[in-house]
């Protein structure tokens, strides 16, 4: 029960310093005029595997329409978080093979290879639903294309510092 | 019955999924419009609130930039006022056509600001107690913000002129010659004004102003300089690149622009129609 709790807290935690850390300080980066790094899905990375699916894709949702509201971006985030959530578990089991059937991996001490794939598949997917509904326009496709691609690298790139950082802290 | 209970408990996730991905669709298609996001947007009480106390701790960086705007703004007004032709103070009679007050302007403070989207919106800390409503101009010293599309009781969002939605009626400032200002959202720096006649005689470096046909802005507000013109497809009108007077990624404090006889006339325009 304990333990339980501290999930809970954990997590909750998490989810506020995200959108405050994300809205309020990396959406001013704007590198290069139009790159920033969108880290509050973390939240959905390091979401505990053993969950409820349905509380899962409510809290994503609830998480995206957050930053939306700060944002001023209608729901594209809130879309963009929703759908990785769903197709989490698919992923998941790409990346991490069959330890993830037994479901007791921690991300912490999973092989940096398997753990850069499964944080590139779904940040890419995330920025890609993002960026096409942001722009809404098959015109801009490059453009689209473009931002998608390196909003992800740089968005890949912090977080898997932030992963590694905060993992060692805690030992 | 007993099937379809069974067919949505089978597929409750993917049900769930389907809602929820809907449900932010539709948010981002009401966002498109204009004047219809009416839940989900930045001048709310904790959205406003945090950005407000956030912009407290970063007023401060800006603080020397900002008085040079303000000093050179003083000199420009002080230099108008005192090179004003003297005639109308010596007028023999006062005329109430002259004083009355046509626009009414507030002061606000810019608490978030975004530029690299598509669709960019400012949030500003006037609301409604402060007699702020929907479609209200935004300017600073040097030219156009943007218009008021949403309002709380203390906050405001401003739809920027980096947003692919927003129409100004502009025109060139030497002659009458109108267009409408867009962006493409391509650069911060540029906004398009599309549809102005062939025959307007163009130059680059000419002066784009607000046009004062609509009842937001005012006339002769300065917007930008033409820095490219080309004909668009239909070879009837320029379609104008504009270099804004702003610097859009660095805005701080904002005069919002009330124009007192708007009621007046949008009552007589619809007699019109």
């Amino acid at each position: 029960m304990n333990l339980m709790n501290n999930v809970i807290s954990q997590n909750i935690i998490r989810f506020i310093v995200l959108v405050l850390v994300q809205t309020l300080v990396l959406n001013n980066v704007n590198f290069l005029g139009y790159l920033n790094p969108y880290i509050y899905v973390l939240f959905i990375i390091l979401f505990p595997i053993k969950n409820n699916r349905l509380l899962f894709l409510c809290l994503s949702f609830f998480l995206g329409l957050t930053i939306d509201l700060f944002l001023d971006s209608g729901g594209i985030h809130a879309a963009a978080c929703v759908s990785i959530a769903y197709i989490r578990p698919v992923i998941l089991k790409f990346s991490f093979g069959m330890i993830y059937e037994h479901q007791t991996i921690k991300f912490s001490s999973t092989e940096f290879g398997k753990r850069l794939s499964y944080f590139t598949i779904l940040i890419l997917v995330h920025h890609i639903i993002l960026f096409s509904l942001e722009i809404f326009n098959s015109s801009k496709i490059i453009l689209i294309v473009k931002k998608s691609l390196f909003s992800s690298i740089f968005t890949i790139v912090l977080c898997l510092l932030i992963t590694i950082l905060f993992s060692r802290k805690k030992r | 019955m007993q099937q379809i209970l069974n067919f949505l408990i089978k597929h409750k996730t993917f049900l769930l999924f389907l809602l929820l991905f809907s449900l932010s669709l539709f948010f981002t298609i009401q966002s498109h419009g204009y004047h219809k996001s009416k839940f989900i947007n930045s001048a709310n009480v904790i959205t406003g609130g945090i950005y407000e106390v956030a912009n407290n701790f970063g007023a401060y960086i800006d603080l020397k930039k900002e008085n040079e705007i303000l000093l050179e703004e003083n000199t420009r007004l002080k230099s108008i006022l005192y090179n004003a032709n003297q005639d109308s103070l010596k007028a023999p009679y006062l005329d109430a056509e002259l004083s009355r007050q046509r626009f009414k302007f507030t002061p606000a403070i810019v608490t978030k600001n975004s530029y690299s989207a598509s669709n960019n919106y400012l949030t500003i800390n006037k609301g409604i107690r402060d007699s702020i409503t929907q479609d209200l101009g935004v300017i600073t010293s040097k030219g156009i913000i943007g218009i008021i599309d949403n309002t709380s009781n203390n906050y405001a969002r401003v739809m920027s002129v980096l947003n692919t939605n927003i129409r100004v009626n502009a025109k060139l400032k030497k002659t009458d010659h109108i267009g409408s200002l867009e962006w493409n959202a391509d650069s911060p720096e540029f906004v398009q004004l599309m549809d102005m006649p062939i025959q307007a005689p163009v130059q680059i470096g000419d002066t784009i102003v607000t046009g004062g046909r609509s009842t937001i802005f005012p006339k002769g507000i300065g917007i930008g300089i033409v820095n490219s013109f080309h004909k668009d497809a239909t070879e009837n009108y320029y379609e104008i690149q504009v270099n804004l007077f702003n610097d859009m990624t660095n805005i701080g404090h904002v005069y919002i622009i009330k124009n007192l006889d708007s009621f007046e006339i949008s009552t007589l325009n619809e007699l019109d129609e």
